[in-house]
């Protein structure tokens, strides 16, 4: 329980600055504060917040992560209110995790996601966070992965997300998830758009919501169609897609919906593919976690010499291709001389 | 090289079913380069801090118009304290009389803003509050 901290000397380089003492040691006693503050951290890049993932990591593998993603106005948001309150109803701890967009234009955000989950606000058994896409789409999932894995680690058992519901950040959040429903609507339009949209190759399950207007079961069948025509199987956990029918806003469906994310997680351990899967993602994430750091500490040093370079790019001295292999080869040696470029 | 965002919270307490004003000063902070959680109409004290700590607020913006606002001001601060956010702006708007401001303000409420102020007033506030209080005022883009 206590494995938090401590026990570094032995492990080699340190993964950054370390995080603030009594954080650690407030996270590990379970409070929501300590959990927001580590999330915040996390989202703001804020020194330090690399070894405190690092610290919690012998923690993060217990949560289920359910992603809930599908075009704008399909009821994700009541949706993930009526898992999240089932869940809670079984007693287990919930987490919640809701992206909205940045607006590119402000770099500011309307993070609206809680109104319709008002009920369960002051549940103390239910973390709801809403985060902000910042623009980037690696970005998102690095820091919304990251976000779930501090879920996880504070001893939530179900984590959802919600994705925004427009461009790529889908299949970035899916493969975040262990089991991804894709929402729709009958006004989402037909199954082909959905297959244009590629949804059907990270739907684990399809949820027809606001299934009591028209064109629902319309919807309904094309997607089954679409699916038999797709090969809409994951073979390696012998897994058919379903397609389910739900009205959200009065909790219809739901009870099904729940069996399902149950049969596929159920598949996902039994088939082993859980822990191939979930080894692949950290895989993943090492790379995309060096990756930000190595840019991190280039734009440090770009900086530092901004002024120069353009100055040399006006004159036109030299070209940017020069320029940056110059920069690259100063990286470079600063690097192998034991240096740590982000920190000159 | 942090890239710090100031979160606020805009919130409705009370039983007043309005929240224009409130969606107003929203989009307006959200303009201004804020991310804004905005909860709704309804919300309890209770809900308010509850939601002001999993979100990690650095402001709580309260719309009051119900007149409820010596009781609700006050009890989101005791519920902040409770929780150890007590260096989170708690500021506001509604109709709200003088002597009333004064008493709230003096009890550790910010600055609050009547019936027709330019919602620009109220965001520069809150974002000067923010660059004194919280971080070097980096990461505004």
């Amino acid at each position: 329980m206590n494995g938090v901290g401590g026990g570094r000397e032995e492990r080699g380089p340190e993964p950054g600055e370390e995080p603030p003492a009594g954080l650690l040691e407030e996270f590990g006693r379970g409070r929501q504060r300590a959990l927001a503050r580590a999330i915040s951290m996390v989202e703001d890049e804020t020194p330090g917040f690399e070894a405190l993932l690092d610290a919690v990591h012998e923690r993060v593998g217990r949560a289920r992560r359910i992603g809930i993603t599908g075009p704008p106005g399909a009821g994700k948001s009541t949706l993930t209110k009526e898992l999240a309150r089932s869940y809670r109803q079984e007693g287990l701890r919930v987490g919640v995790i809701a992206v909205d967009p940045t607006s590119p234009f402000s770099g500011g955000a309307l993070l609206g996601d809680r109104v319709r989950m008002t009920e369960l606000a002051s549940d103390r058994g239910l973390f709801i966070r809403s985060m902000a896409s910042r623009g980037s789409l690696g970005g998102l999932a690095t820091s919304t992965r990251e976000a779930a894995d501090l879920m996880d680690a504070f001893g939530l058992e179900r984590v959802l997300l919600e994705t925004v519901g427009v461009g790529q950040s889908e299949l970035e959040i899916a493969r975040t998830a262990d089991t991804t429903a894709v929402v729709l609507v009958p006004e989402s339009g037909d199954g082909i758009q959905a297959m244009k949209a590629g949804l059907n190759e990270i739907a684990d399950l399809f949820v027809v919501n606001k299934a009591d207007r028209p064109g629902a079961d319309r919807l309904r069948k094309e997607l089954e169609i679409m699916q038999r025509i797709r090969g809409g199987r994951d073979e390696e956990i012998d897994w058919e897609v379903p397609v389910l029918q739900t009205v959200a806003s009065e909790a219809e469906g739901v009870g099904e919906l729940l069996e399902r994310l149950d049969a596929h997680f159920g598949r996902l351990r039994e088939s082993g593919a859980l822990e191939a899967r979930r080894t692949d993602v950290r895989v993943e994430q090492a790379r995309s976690v060096l990756l930000r750091r190595l840019e991190r500490a280039a734009d440090s040093q770009w900086e530092e010499r901004r002024d120069e370079i353009r100055r040399r790019l006006a004159s036109g001295e030299a070209s940017p291709y020069a320029v940056a292999a110059e920069m690259e080869a100063a990286f470079r040696r600063e690097m192998a001389a034991g240096g740590d470029p982000a920190r000159s | 090289m942090t890239d710090r965002k100031y979160r606020v919270l805009v919130a409705k307490p009370g039983l007043d079913g309005h929240d224009r004003g409130a969606k107003v000063v929203a989009a307006a902070l959200r303009d201004a380069g804020f991310e804004v959680i905005y909860t709704g109409l309804h919300q309890t004290p209770e809900q308010i801090v509850s939601t002001a700590v999993q979100e990690d607020v650095d402001v709580v913006a309260l719309s009051i118009l119900s007149g409820a606002h010596m009781t609700l001001f006050p009890k989101v601060l005791d519920l902040l304290e409770e929780e150890g956010l007590d260096d989170v702006l708690v500021t506001g708007g509604g109709i709200i009389p003088e002597d009333d401001i004064e008493k709230l303000e003096q009890r550790g409420v910010g600055k609050l803003f009547g019936p027709g102020t330019d919602t620009s007033e109220a965001v520069d506030y809150i974002r000067t509050w923010c660059e004194e209080h919280r971080g070097d005022g980096a990461g505004r883009e």
